[in-house]
């Protein structure tokens, strides 16, 4: 099945997916979740640590 | 099918060590002699000891340069505009790696060389040596420069910018550099020596680097300003340059200005992750390689765009890319002798 990543707009080719499942994008690396599977996919940004060590 | 005999002028020091690591295991060149006048007699390895027993190759004295099918220059600066046309005679492809033929225009070499070019009426022969930006005129090319490390981590950081029109050109554009050692080459001075330069972090041309000339050349730009810092790496420079986009520019049309800069490329990768270690490039894992890893962050209050790209300074920087053009300039696959990925860890 094909998508979109949200972050970068890599296309992704998906297989056998179901909602609620996390996918990494190749191109950006970003952990993306399945949040339908039909009428079409539909990815969105799964929450992430963001990198500081600016303590 | 017949190797490419090709000679080293200048074998001794760092650029021509990592050429002859290159060259000795190319699938369609043979490495036909080095030279050092100072070294003279004496074999490759003492001077390159990782090619110990790969190569029985000594070095040899310029009188005793034979003609050849493609001659690497890798003098001082200043050196081979000297003797160009020695040069010429010798060989019909040379790949210069000095910044003598890099620049097109005698006044901008001498604004930034401080002196007069001695051959200029050769500059325009030369083709600039990064296949990034001069790819179709290396098919054609008989003479190929080298390219300044810094100047082409700093080219590939701002290139994918530049060809879609994203900067806002009113605006100056900083990069700022660190560099590792081996940029200074083999020869020794105050700065090198290991009490000074160890655990040193040295802003040594904050203004003023050289370099700069190759970057206004390449990419067309006036307002743009290197800025260099010296740190405790041995191979590896890396840029973060700092421009602003024009109004109205995404994040998405950055990664689609990227992707058609570099999805083609061979030696380039973005690098611009969201999870793990790796999120933006490190130089440090491309010691040795001829990979230049490229990223950027948007801040899209302000418009100010941080572009990323980090090398080897030796690879992509010098030796590797000059393989990379002779690959171009001869009609070999323009990967070949130059596939190993790195270490990891290192």
């Amino acid at each position: 099945m094909p998508a979109v990543c949200p972050e970068c707009e890599a296309a992704l080719s998906l297989k056998d997916v179901i909602q609620g499942e996390i996918v990494v994008c190749p191109d950006c690396g970003v952990d993306l979740e399945v949040t339908e599977v039909q009428p079409e996919l539909q990815l969105a940004l799964a929450p992430q640590e963001a990198e500081d060590w600016g303590e | 099918m017949s190797r490419l005999k090709v000679s080293i002028v200048g074998g001794s020091g760092y650029t021509g060590g990592e050429l002859l690591r290159l060259l000795l295991f190319h699938p369609g060149v043979e490495v036909a002699q080095a030279t050092s006048e100072s070294k003279a007699g004496e074999y490759v390895y003492q001077h390159h000891p990782n090619l110990r027993k790969r190569t029985q190759l000594q070095l040899v004295s310029q009188q005793a340069l034979q003609p050849c099918d493609v001659l690497f220059l890798c003098l001082p600066h200043g050196e081979s505009q000297k003797k160009i046309e020695h040069y010429f005679t010798l060989a019909p492809r040379i790949v210069d790696l000095s910044a003598d033929f890099r620049l097109r225009d005698a006044a901008l070499y001498q604004r930034w060389y401080g002196h007069a070019h001695t051959a200029p009426q050769h500059l325009d022969k030369f083709v600039y040596g990064l296949p990034e930006l001069q790819r179709e005129a290396m098919k054609t090319a008989r003479y190929i420069s080298g390219v300044g490390c810094n100047a082409t981590v700093s080219n590939l950081a701002l290139l994918p910018l530049v060809r879609a029109g994203l900067l806002d050109t009113a605006q100056p554009i900083i990069v700022d550099i660190k560099t590792g050692s081996s940029e200074g080459g083999a020869a020794v001075n105050a700065g090198s020596h290991h009490p000074e330069k160890s655990h040193s972090v040295r802003a040594y041309a904050p203004t003023g680097h050289r370099h700069t000339a190759e970057v206004i050349q390449e990419l067309g730009l006036t307002n743009v300003h290197l800025s260099m810092t010296a740190v405790d790496l041995v191979r590896g420079a890396t840029a973060a340059a700092h421009a602003f986009v024009k109004a109205g520019t995404t994040e998405k049309d950055l990664w689609k200005a990227y992707r058609a800069a570099y999805n083609a490329e061979p030696f380039v990768r973005i690098v611009k992750d969201r999870t793990g270690l790796h999120r933006v490039p490190d130089p440090k894992i491309l010691a040795g390689s001829n990979y230049a890893d490229v990223g950027f962050d948007l801040d899209a209050e302000s418009g100010r765009v941080v572009s990323l790209a980090a090398i080897d300074n030796l690879m992509k920087g010098a030796s590797g890319s000059a393989v990379q053009a002779m690959n171009v300039m001869c009609g070999f696959e323009e990967t070949a002798g130059l596939e190993f990925p790195g270490l990891h860890p290192i």
